[in-house]
């Protein structure tokens, strides 16, 4: 299921905004983010991060602007729809099946890019593509030993792993991250780096980061946002040394992201 | 194995021998008093798909129990019965439609409002059946010959008969949670219970939601048609209180005494209620006050249904294989 695809893929927002009443929280955006590669976005809380994020899986419905997913316009397709044209997402919340193990969770999304994923005969164990793209999700994880445990049993981290587990699951060519760290033990947050670092190869990968260390680790791409707009973007030591970046980031200071660390 | 699967099915079976046992044993009166309170619970099991599996409260399913029942009523001539093998698929199908056009509209709101829509979706259909005198206002209509089977002249199948009718409704029932039971286990029931879970989540990971739950909501509706079809020929009669909200409401209250995460949770649910009612009227001239305090009492005592007394009585979850404890725990939260 992970395996790259022979198509190339590539993801294109072109001039996108999002209104909230009189809040313009993304503002005229456009970036795109290609096969072998990770397009990190960056950027002070409230810069419209998650909602960019959100506008691109569907889950937001755009003010204007467009998104192109290959060759094709998507703007006007719902979440569920764009999920079968093989954009998956996970959320800076955790969003899982609390009720359900981590075995069903992974499972209900693999099933969901089956080929019949309402099938309404035969039991859920016994479609063998579902269960092998659910056991490489969890092993890719590192979730297999906890296959069986409910998800609200999990800790924060093991949930945060779930959420990725579950955008693997789905087999997808485009990945939208929202802060896979967040609230991550410095252990954990190792082994997912590790893991995004992987999914390089063959998908094109979307990373809303907080983590410094680990955008500059992982980005070959960096975009960064303030006020719902890009105020810069480029590669990651072009974008470093960026004047507005820096303002941004620390006032009048010196330093910029990723010197702390 | 075997032995597990021995055990899964001798609690199922020796009700299902029970049930079959009963009107061999009881008085008249009880065997058309046990084919309405399965009828009932027939509806109450329907509307569980959607309510406790889909998470999705409709206050409608009255409406669709009495158009199987009306349709029936509709297609019966004045002299003569209705042949079962076409007048029960249309009554059915007609149900089935009913609950497609008001799934298709209701499943776009949410929550209270989709109880406010499917409410009014209800109420609309009363008042088209109470108003109009096209299947006898709010007379109601009768039904004089109940529906047969037969082949050249020959009755095969006499609904008459209160023996006979008791039958082909447990058959039906049996039907019903066989039918449910593999919904529910199924690719289908998993998705519809993600939706329930976390709409969100579900949607994002590519299931279509509307479809999923328009597609729960026929068949539920479609199996409350089957049910208000026996009723109305059990009894002769269809009158538009059967469309209204109070059946809806009292099938909704069978589903809440039973249990919402079970298949038949409200078939007993029923049983419950229906019991209830059958010993309280007996006994007291308020027997629906006092229906309504052990009703409320079993919803505080019990928050999870009766048949979990059943479940903790029987020790269904003791000595099982871990195995059989996850497939339990996947049914429980599908």
């Amino acid at each position: 299921m992970l395996e790259a695809s022979t198509i190339v893929a590539s993801m294109r927002a072109n001039g996108l905004s999002k209104q909230f009443g009189g809040l313009r929280a993304v503002a005229d955006v456009s970036l795109d983010v290609h096969q072998d590669e990770i397009h990190a976005v960056i950027g002070p809380n409230g810069a419209g991060k998650s909602t960019l994020i959100n506008l691109l899986s569907g889950d937001m419905n755009v003010t204007a602007g467009s998104i192109v997913l290959d060759d094709r316009d998507v703007t006007r397709f719902g979440a569920e729809r764009r999920a079968r044209c093989g954009i998956g997402r996970s959320y800076q919340k955790t969003t899982i099946f609390q009720q359900s193990t981590v075995y069903e969770n992974a499972r209900l999304a693999a099933q969901a890019h089956s080929k019949a994923p309402l099938k309404i005969f035969g039991d859920v164990v016994s479609d063998t593509n579902v269960n092998a793209a659910t056991h490489d999700a969890l092993e890719r994880t590192g979730l297999t030993s906890r296959a069986d445990t409910l998800a609200n049993q999990l800790s924060h981290g093991e949930q945060r792993q779930l959420e990725i587990a579950m955008v693997l699951a789905t087999g997808p060519r485009i990945i939208l991250l929202d802060e896979p760290l967040a609230g991550m033990g410095t252990q954990e947050a190792r082994k997912i780096v590790e893991l995004i670092a992987s999914l390089r190869k063959g998908h094109a990968v979307l990373l809303v980061e907080h983590d410094m260390d680990a955008v500059f680790e992982l980005a070959d791409r960096l975009t960064v946002m303030q006020d719902g707009k890009v105020i810069a973007t480029g590669l990651p030591q072009q974008v470093r040394t960026d004047p507005a970046v820096r303002a941004a980031y620390l006032g009048t200071h010196d330093g910029a992201p990723g010197d702390a660390a | 194995m075997t032995n597990i699967s021995i055990r899964i099915w001798l609690v199922p079976l020796a009700l299902l021998a029970i049930a079959i046992a009963l009107p061999f044993v009881v008085p008249k009166y009880y065997v058309q008093f046990a084919s309405k309170a399965l009828l009932l619970g027939m509806l109450a099991m329907a509307l569980n798909l959607v309510v406790g599996y889909g998470g999705l409260v409709s206050l409608c399913h009255g409406a669709f129990f009495g158009i199987g029942g009306y349709a029936l009523a509709m297609v019966t001539p004045k002299y003569d019965p209705v042949s079962l093998w076409w007048s029960f698929p249309f009554a059915v199908a007609l149900a089935g439609f009913a609950a497609l056009i008001i799934g298709a509209l209701a499943l776009r709101t949410r929550g209270v409002y989709f109880i406010m829509v499917t409410l009014a979706f209800g109420e609309m259909l009363f008042f088209l059946f109470h108003d109009n005198q096209f299947a006898g206002g709010s007379d109601g209509a009768y039904i004089n010959n109940k529906p047969e089977i037969a082949i050249a002249g020959r009755v095969l199948l006499d609904l008459d008969k209160p023996l006979a009718f008791y039958f082909v409704v447990l058959a039906c029932l049996v039907a019903t949670i066989a039918l449910l039971t593999m919904l529910v286990r199924s690719p289908f029931g998993h998705a519809l219970a993600a939706a329930r879970d976390n709409e969100r989540r579900a949607r994002s990971l590519g299931f279509p939601i509307f479809r999923l739950r328009l597609i729960a909501f026929v068949i539920s509706g479609a199996i409350a048609g089957v049910a208000g079809y026996f009723s109305a020929a059990q009894f002769g009669f269809i009158a538009p209180q059967t469309l209204g909200w109070h059946v809806s409401a009292t099938v909704l209250v069978m589903v809440l005494i039973g249990g919402l995460r079970s298949v038949v949770g409200p078939l007993v649910g029923a049983l419950v209620l229906l019991g209830l009612e059958e010993v309280l009227k007996a006994s007291t001239e308020y027997w629906k006050l006092a229906e309504g305090l052990i009703v409320i009492a079993i919803v505080l005592f019990l928050p999870n249904g009766v048949r979990h007394l059943l479940t903790a009585a029987l020790g269904e979850r003791k000595d099982e294989s871990p195995q059989d404890v996850k497939a339990v725990a996947k049914v429980e939260h599908a």
